[in-house]
């Protein structure tokens, strides 16, 4: 079953701007899936356009089956959405938020209440109800959009950039949420600027540039594309000079931190046989961007009207990651 | 889907938010008409005798009332749809499986409401100043709510259509207050000369007025059935405009 199925989608706005050149694109009942691009590839309006934000110049959108021109109610009640911004109204309380959308959909005023303290509750925000909501911290905000788009328990959860802005801690509690809500049986389809968010929550990928999707797969595969990674090693004791190591790039970046690039070919065994036989003692070492940047970095850069290679994305022939 | 169930939502909220905010939205209606029937119905007529049998409070009243019923059903759809539409919290309504025809329901419903109790407030306010026994009952409240609903359509354009806090200032003060003050509340028809009183005929507020004012004290310059299907045929053209709007996503969406 598909939860979304996108076909030949065209957006021209008033102002004569493209924001959607055609794009096609399916999601599976009960997948994690990352939309991903830069900003003004046109995500916002492909999620607008899904969520009845944003009429489509043409182009058939179809939720669980049901086509959001000819079955609009059906196909709008499978959707919960949390948007980029917020968007609810401030002098409402939290409770009258999340009450008054379950309201909108329809649900009889018990249940709706059930729903809403068990969404309140699963968001810590129980305690809060009966705060007027301009008065929540950022965080908490954005928690108040994840309730609200939950209480009628929709099948496709559409969650744009749920994360922007909030700090660490409640990043991780609310990628964990996200973990537990897709784990039953929520799809859930994410834009997020952060890839390692994307990387770590995402079994499926797509990637949109200027208006096209420009890479649609799961993202085991996209990461296997990657021949190289790059880490960054603290040392023990200072260096005087910069070793050589076969088949690695190595870059000084102070007396005790390497820079090093490593082919997959070689991996991290051979590395660190090497550097024990130059006898460099290695205290730690870490990923020094993150793999999911790397490869979205390169498609979009292949995508690029100045490379002029607009569809074509395979590992370079030097395998220095995407061509 | 319980279509009820959003409807009464909108209808909740809409009405909640009035009351909420009853300094602003039922207090002043009251102290303006007040002062309204204190200058214009003691002081000033007192001086004036009567209009078509009636003393110049009694012809005032209605007028009054009806004019505080057209302003604030207008202004509650028109500030609150837009303060929805700028604080983006429309989007609940529009990812919602909520029918065009529930979200203009739902927020003329409130104008509707809140026309009615601020006319009812003012009503009760005239009645320190007059003694009036409602003649048509009937007709007076049809006549009120029909007015009410014509008027909260109104806002629902003007906030549909406006892009700034400016756009929904404009038609308040430039074309309601002039109209209303000029349909007939203060005067009546046979007052103006010849050519005055064929422009006035023009002024679609002075046929509610004079159909509410028979309503109450059985006065009128215009004939009423004129007047009832006038204000039904311009709630159908502008509901049906409304919708039309709303398919269209003008204003609301990109």
């Amino acid at each position: 079953m598909k939860a979304l199925s996108i076909s030949n989608l065209k957006k021209t706005y008033k102002n004569g701007y493209v924001a959607l050149k055609g794009i096609d694109l399916e999601v599976e009942a009960g997948d994690f899936f990352a939309l991903l691009g830069p900003n003004g590839a046109g995500k916002s309006t492909a999620i607008g356009i899904i969520s009845s934000l944003v009429t489509s110049t043409s182009g058939s959108v179809s939720i669980f089956g049901h086509d959001l021109m000819r079955e609009r109610e059906q196909a709008k009640s499978c959707i919960g959405l949390v948007p980029q911004e917020v968007n609810f109204n401030q002098f409402d309380t939290v409770k009258g938020i999340v009450l008054n959308q379950a309201g909108y959909y329809g649900m009889p005023r018990k249940l709706a209440l059930e729903r809403t303290e068990l969404c309140l509750k699963q968001m810590d925000l129980w305690d809060k109800r009966n705060t007027i909501s301009r008065r929540l911290s950022g965080g908490m905000k954005r928690r108040v959009m994840i309730a609200r788009a939950m209480v009628h328990a929709p099948k496709l959860l559409i969650l744009d950039e749920p994360t922007a802005g909030v700090d660490i801690e409640i990043r991780r509690s609310m990628w964990k949420l996200m973990k537990e809500v897709n784990q039953q049986g929520t799809t859930i389809i994410l834009t997020t600027h952060y890839l390692e968010e994307a990387e770590s929550l995402c079994r499926n990928i797509a990637i949109i540039d200027q208006g096209k999707i420009v890479e649609n797969t799961d993202m085991a595969s996209l990461l296997a594309r990657l021949n190289v990674d790059h880490f960054v090693l603290d040392l023990a004791e200072p260096l005087a000079a910069v070793p050589m190591l076969e088949g690695c790039v190595i870059e000084r970046v102070s007396d005790k931190v390497l820079d090093v690039s490593v082919p997959k070919a070689i991996g991290l065994n051979q590395l660190f046989s090497q550097l024990s036989a130059n006898n460099i003692k290695v205290l730690s070492l870490k990923n020094k961007s993150n793999r999911l940047e790397q490869l979205f970095m390169d498609l979009i850069d292949s995508n690029s009207p100045k490379n002029n290679n607009e569809s074509v994305i395979v590992p370079s022939p030097s395998g220095r990651g995407l061509g | 889907m319980n279509y009820s169930i959003a409807l009464k939502t909108i209808v909740k909220k809409e009405v909640y938010r009035f009351v909420r905010i009853w300094p602003q939205t039922l207090l002043p209606p009251a102290i303006t008409t007040a002062l309204y029937f204190l200058i214009f119905g003691k002081l000033i007529g007192n001086r004036i005798g009567t209009i078509s049998g009636a003393t110049y409070m009694d012809y005032i009243v209605p007028g009054i009332i009806l004019m505080s019923v057209i302003s604030h059903s207008y202004s509650n759809v028109v500030s609150s749809f837009y303060s929805t539409k700028f604080q983006r919290n429309i989007e609940e309504l529009l990812v919602a499986p909520v029918p065009n025809w529930v979200i203009l329901s739902g927020y003329i419903s409130g104008g509707i409401c809140r026309g009615l109790l601020v006319g009812i407030v003012v009503a009760l306010i005239s009645m320190l100043f007059a003694d009036i026994v409602v003649l048509h009952p009937g007709i007076t409240i049809a006549v009120a709510i029909l007015t009410a609903t014509l008027f909260s359509l109104a806002g629902f354009i003007n906030a549909i259509l406006a892009e700034s806090f400016d756009d929904i200032s404009i038609i308040p003060n430039f074309v309601l207050t002039p109209l209303s003050y000029l349909g007939g509340v203060f005067y009546s028809v046979d007052m103006l000369s010849g050519f005055w009183q064929k422009v006035i005929m023009g002024n679609p507020i002075l046929y509610m007025i004079n159909a509410f004012r028979y309503g109450m004290i059985g006065v009128t310059d215009v004939d009423i059935q004129l007047a009832i299907m006038m204000i039904v045929g311009f709630i159908v053209v502008l509901v049906l405009f409304c919708l039309y709007l709303l398919h269209k996503g003008i204003g609301i969406k990109n």
